[in-house]
């Protein structure tokens, strides 16, 4: 890992840090509350504050995953530097597609 | 260890990074070493026993060995603190290529050195004053945490990331690049900085304090790499390097 991969490993870990908060109290919040999915959706949909929410969520997430993910190739796998960069943009870029069809699912 | 016994089982590496262990009897003495095992060895049962030592008090750093499983100064390493039922088993250090027997060739060591720029860049000439640096300033109580290292390889011959990854630095000349960091007089700052900032240095550490936990002169060089993490990610955030 070089530096610029380690600052954006810590900047969006930084970022997730009170989004994973505000993700368990919501999960908390739903289920002790009984809620179905109608109503949640109800709530979620056309909300720009949920949308912004969960949407900067999985960037980060998916960003934050990749260079993990290179890590790991790059230390334990034969893949070189370049071949393991090329996989973890693919696969950060799986997660991020993923990610923000669910986050479309629930606020479009 | 039993004081009714009068003798110590050995088992010293021998070969190159091919051999095995072998067996001798030591008689054990009081205050004993590590290092004088492996001389009484040399001088009365195998002559052709290489190792390495110079000024056996600690100060050099030659002598460090793999002791029962761990790295350690074998100078300052008493038999009687490391020694199980009367055995001791000494190998050469982990992480470079054996030479024979119990030295190891340190020269991956030492060009990480120069790699990581822990060579002093002069700032002035002999004709410019003297720098005067107060002892109670942040950077020098910073570069005083990680000075006293002797060179020795046991970090190196600790460290787990080293073991993984052959281009990584290491503990040690880490350490040594975070105390040029911090030293106001140095002008190599810059070139240091990208130097341990790249694949192979700093951000390659993951902090499992094999190098505190092993280092005879009770440095921190994981806290020394933290140190570098910190201000090469100030850096490359102001534009001063490029990765």
């Amino acid at each position: 890992m070089n530096v610029r991969l380690y600052v954006w490993q810590r900047a969006t870990a930084a970022l997730m840090l009170p989004l994973v908060l505000v993700h368990v109290t919501v999960i908390f919040y739903a289920t002790r509350r009984g809620m179905t999915a109608a109503d949640i959706l109800a709530r979620t949909r056309g909300s720009i504050v949920w949308a912004a929410l969960y949407g900067t969520f999985v960037i980060a997430a998916a960003i934050h995953a990749a260079i993990g993910v290179r890590n790991v190739l790059t230390e334990w796998s034969p893949l070189g530097e370049r071949a393991a960069s090329l996989f973890t943009v693919a696969f950060g870029a799986a997660l991020l597609l993923l990610g923000l069809r669910a986050v479309a699912a629930v606020v479009l | 260890m039993s004081d009714a016994r009068s003798e110590l089982t050995v088992s010293l590496w021998r070969g190159a990074q091919q051999g095995r262990y072998e067996r001798y009897n030591v008689p054990l003495r009081e205050n004993q070493t590590v290092l004088d095992v492996v001389t009484f060895v040399q001088r009365h049962l195998d002559p052709t026993l290489s190792y390495r030592f110079a000024c056996r008090v600690g100060v050099c750093g030659s002598c460090a060995m793999t002791v029962n499983g761990r790295p350690r100064w074998t100078c300052r390493t008493h038999v009687s603190t490391v020694a199980k039922a009367g055995h001791l088993e000494i190998g050469p250090l982990e992480n470079l290529p054996v030479i024979k027997d119990l030295a190891t060739d340190m020269r991956a060591f030492f060009e990480k050195w120069q790699q990581a720029k822990g060579a002093f860049v002069p700032s002035k000439t002999r004709h410019d004053a003297i720098d005067a640096i107060r002892p109670d300033s942040p950077a020098r109580i910073a570069a005083d945490a990680a000075i006293e290292c002797i060179n020795c390889g046991i970090c190196y011959a600790a460290c787990d990331t080293v073991r993984w990854n052959p281009d990584y630095l290491g503990p040690a000349a880490l350490n040594r690049a975070w105390t040029l960091v911090n030293d106001a007089r140095d002008a190599g700052n810059a070139a240091r900085l990208a130097a341990v900032a790249a694949a192979g240095g700093c951000h390659a550490c993951h902090s499992h304090q094999s190098c505190q936990e092993y280092c005879p002169q009770a440095l921190n060089p994981t806290a020394s790499i933290a140190g570098l993490k910190r201000r090469t990610a100030a850096a490359y955030l102001r534009g001063e390097i490029k990765a």
